[in-house]
């Protein structure tokens, strides 16, 4: 080995200071651990705010004093008032999708796994890796920035949200839903409660989240092209990996457009541009004469051409992460490697071209709606194709019922029950009655939400022993599973129903919708078991930090895995491979091999014909004498 | 870009998961087991620069389509558009740019030669063009105030501002990117990855000073000669 490559492995010797090794690191694994800790916070708040909402819904009436004490004005006597409500949802919709869907599979775990598993030392550009984490940080506190200014007198009574450009003081955040529509979103104070500063700075923090997005995503995509290690081509990169690629390529192509929307969106509201603001509008009893000519559709198909993207953005690496846990506690290969690899970037590609289903009900013309259809219901084959692998790869296998594999296996159950209702709403007929109802929600929250989520519950139960060095209690983990799996089927199966009775979404209370009634004691039912699985996480939650400093301690191996970074050891070192990077021979899933010693094969093996017996030690510590 | 070349394994067989049976060689083994040479070979290391600017530049490319499209939607969606006339001085801002390209490059062969000099004389020159060019849309800027055209005079006027601004701000970058190669030491010829890494890093700059260019070229046709 000459000098320089010497250099080029050992690129950047392991900090010491508190500052450089914990706050402001360049080491993946450490922004990886800093990005789920970002998940793991934001959505805490997240869940209260369904939890608020819930509250509103099933008992509208009900004073809570609590909520009186603490938003005076949002809920004043402790009912919630509608527009607080709206902002719950808007809030809530932007917090789940940008700071937890999208930081935590992405930022999170493919930060810290993606480099050991192609057997990288780190990623291409540490420092823009630090970057991306703490610019996504910065977004996360503008947005909470944005509920504490728009909710002004609701919160603290403090004269900041009157100084940025005026605040309603009834919400708890802008209200214009996780979408923003327009021109809603555009025109300012103008459009009533919840449209004052906060919304400017839910703009601002979404464009600052999409620049965050757009340097991990450059490195992501950098990495796996460049850092490959000696032998891992791409056939023989783990699933993951083509999952957090699929991604990082999808993030890099739509957050710019999401990017330049809000740019044109924040235009509108600050300089008085007319993109989005058509002539003519009146807002109570005044007339906006300063617009003319704008089109809101514009918005929604730059919003939407993000806005599609984003949710593979959220749901690929739980694929991913289902795929490889599936075939880890199958003890079976993956069925169909390839067509795992091609369907993954089918999804990809046609989530590019679907958006317009998002816009069904917009008035846009027959032709491109029946277009939009096809695209959309096309995706099914992929998806398919990955079910049927998945069911291929449990089928008669000598299964591990781990917690990791539990969740696994409740991705694709979920998976197939969020995605069979895409098949409905994707056909424009039957999209157009159903689409402002409970049914959307409920499909997008199973597929896209609790799916998503669920492979990252499979994701921290299966990594957090190569992260710690320490297995995760398993009984809290299968009772925090029970619990979850049935909850969220609980919550979001009734909500089908509400939708297809035409139980309108976004309402703060149906209380002067007296046909609706017959559904209130449903309501109650799913508020009573969001309630439940809610505060089931709270297992989770202590489960985690327990398990990091009192869990059972394990070797660098312990579910049997094949790939590369359970080679290494837990926690793996600051250049991940202490010093020698690994080669690899073969593909990620050779479990069960025919004449193997054992029941799973290391990627780093080599093939006994090839190597002197001597030499040839595999990862799982047998010596090679086949 | 292929940037594995030469050390990965030439056959293609044992794809993934095992599925497919294993010949008596397997897999396509390389024939060390690679601890004599570690993988990230020096001209791979280095074009992590290059592949990251391609990277980069894909995303921005997008930023403009998605601006370009709603320029062209915009304009076909109420009678209110009002098309500038074009400053003249834009034509000083193309010429200034379209020569940086020019001297950018001339620069860039002079670093990529190790022995050659003169690459900073090159690179100072682009940097003189590249700020006369934001002067000048500057100046631009400044004659659409002088007739009372502001960012919300009218959509064209809006889309002009905004086109010209997000440009003129990546170029910043570029001109940022610029003073940093200028400043910077060349590597010592014996250090080979020092070597490599500075050339990459030229060769990202320059890609992307270039395709600022080109994108100008196509916001000024796009701004006055379609709409």
């Amino acid at each position: 080995m000459s000098g320089e490559t010497h250099e080029a492995v050992h690129r950047h010797e392991a900090p010491t200071s508190f500052i450089r090794k914990y706050i402001f690191s360049l080491d993946h694994k450490v922004i990886g651990i800093q990005y789920i800790i970002l998940a793991l916070a934001a959505v805490l708040v997240g869940m209260t705010m369904s939890v608020l909402m819930r509250l509103k819904l099933s008992w509208p009436g009900t004073s809570w004093s609590i909520l009186g004490t603490l938003f005076p004005t949002g809920a004043p006597g402790g009912i919630m008032n509608p527009e607080f409500y709206l902002s719950l949802v808007t809030m809530h919709g932007t917090i789940m999708v940008f700071f937890v869907l999208t930081t935590a599979p992405q930022g999170g775990f493919g930060n810290y796994f993606l480099p050991i598993q192609i057997g990288a030392e780190d990623m291409a550009f540490p420092f823009l890796n630090m970057m991306s984490f703490w610019v996504t940080f910065v977004g996360f506190i503008v947005i909470l920035a944005a509920i504490f200014v728009e909710g002004n007198a609701t919160i603290a009574n403090s004269a900041l949200g009157v100084a940025l450009g005026g605040a309603s003081g009834v919400t708890v955040g802008p209200i214009g839903g996780w979408t923003g529509y327009a021109p809603l979103s555009a025109v300012g104070v103008a459009a009533g409660p919840g449209q004052g500063a906060g919304m400017n700075l839910w703009i601002v923090s979404i464009a600052i989240f999409c620049v965050g997005s757009l340097l991990g995503a450059l490195n992501f995509i950098t990495t796996l092209l460049n850092m490959r290690t000696k032998g891992m081509t791409l056939m023989r990169m783990p699933l993951t990996c083509w999952a957090w690629f699929t991604t990082a390529v999808l993030a890099l192509l739509s957050f710019p457009v999401l990017l330049g929307g809000g740019i044109l969106l924040l235009l509108d509201r600050i300089v008085g541009t007319s993109f989005f603001i058509p002539g003519g509008l009146v807002f109570g009893s005044s007339v906006l004469t300063k617009h003319t000519g704008g089109s809101p559709i514009l918005w929604q198909h730059l919003f939407w051409f993000f806005g599609h993207p984003e949710v593979y953005i959220a749901i690929l690496p739980g694929m991913g992460a289902t795929s490889h846990i599936l075939s880890t506690f199958a003890r079976k290969p993956i069925f169909g490697y390839r067509a795992m690899v091609f369907a993954i970037f089918a999804i990809g590609l046609l989530g590019f071209f679907v958006w317009g289903h998002h816009m069904f009900i917009s008035g846009m013309s027959p032709y491109s709606a029946m277009t939009f259809s096809i695209l959309t219901l096309s995706i099914g084959v992929p998806s398919a194709v990955k079910t049927f692998n998945w069911l291929g790869t449990l089928w008669g296998a000598k299964i591990r019922f781990t917690t990791p594999m539990l969740f696994a296996i409740g991705f694709v159950s979920l998976f197939v029950a969020g995605g069979i209702t895409g098949l409905v709403l994707g056909q424009t007929s039957l999209d157009l009655p159903m689409h402002d109802t409970y049914f959307v929600p409920a499909h997008f929250h199973l597929v896209m939400g609790v799916a998503s989520i669920f492979g990252m519950f499979a994701a921290t139960y299966f990594w957090f022993p190569k992260m710690f060095g320490r297995l995760m209690n398993e009984r809290l983990g299968k009772l925090h599973f029970w619990i979850t799996f049935v909850g969220v089927y609980c919550i979001f199966v009734p909500m089908h129903t509400m939708g297809m009775v035409g139980m309108p979404r976004r309402y703060a209370q149906f209380t002067e919708y007296r046909w609706l009634d017959s559904l209130h004691p449903l309501v109650v039912f799913v508020s009573i078991a969001a309630i439940i699985t809610v505060l089931t996480q709270i297992v989770f939650y202590f489960n985690l930090v327990w398990s990091i400093f009192k869990g059972k301690k394990v070797g660098a191996n312990p579910w049997e895995a094949t790939t590369l970074e359970w080679t290494t050891t837990s926690p793996p070192p600051h250049d991940n491979f202490a010093g020698v990077l690994p080669v690899v021979y073969r593909g990620p899933y050779e479990f069960a091999v025919p004449g193997a010693p054992n029941d799973f094969v290391m990627q780093t093996e080599p093939d006994s014909s090839k190597v002197p017996v001597t030499e040839g030690v595999g990862g799982n510590g047998h010596n090679g004498r086949h | 870009m292929a940037t594995t070349v030469g050390t990965r394994p030439l056959t293609k067989t044992g794809i993934g998961g095992g599925s497919k049976p294993r010949g008596p060689n397997g897999n396509g083994a390389p024939k060390t087991n690679g601890h004599e040479r570690q993988f990230p070979d020096i001209q791979s290391s280095a074009n992590r620069y290059r592949i990251g600017m391609w990277v980069a530049l894909a995303s921005i490319l997008m930023m403009f389509t998605a601006l370009s499209s709603a320029y062209i939607v915009r304009a076909a969606s109420a009678n209110d558009w009002q098309p500038l006339k074009m400053p003249r001085i834009l034509l000083l801002s193309t010429a200034l740019i379209v020569i940086s390209s020019g001297t950018l490059e001339a620069a860039r062969r002079k670093w990529k030669d190790t022995v050659k000099k003169g690459h900073r004389r090159w690179l100072l020159l682009t940097i003189a063009l590249g700020v006369g060019f934001l002067v000048s849309q500057l100046l631009a800027w400044r004659q659409l105030v002088r007739q009372g055209v502001y960012v919300a005079s009218n959509p064209h006027s809006s889309f002009f501002y905004l086109l010209t601004a997000t440009h003129g701000v990546h170029l910043l970058g570029g001109l940022a990117a610029l003073a940093y190669l200028s400043l910077r030491k060349r590597a010592p010829q014996n250090d080979q990855l020092a070597v490599a890494k500075s050339q990459a890093g030229a060769d990202a700059v320059t890609l992307y000073w270039h395709f600022m260019d080109f994108l100008w070229l196509y916001l000024f046709v796009l701004l006055f000669f379609v709409r």
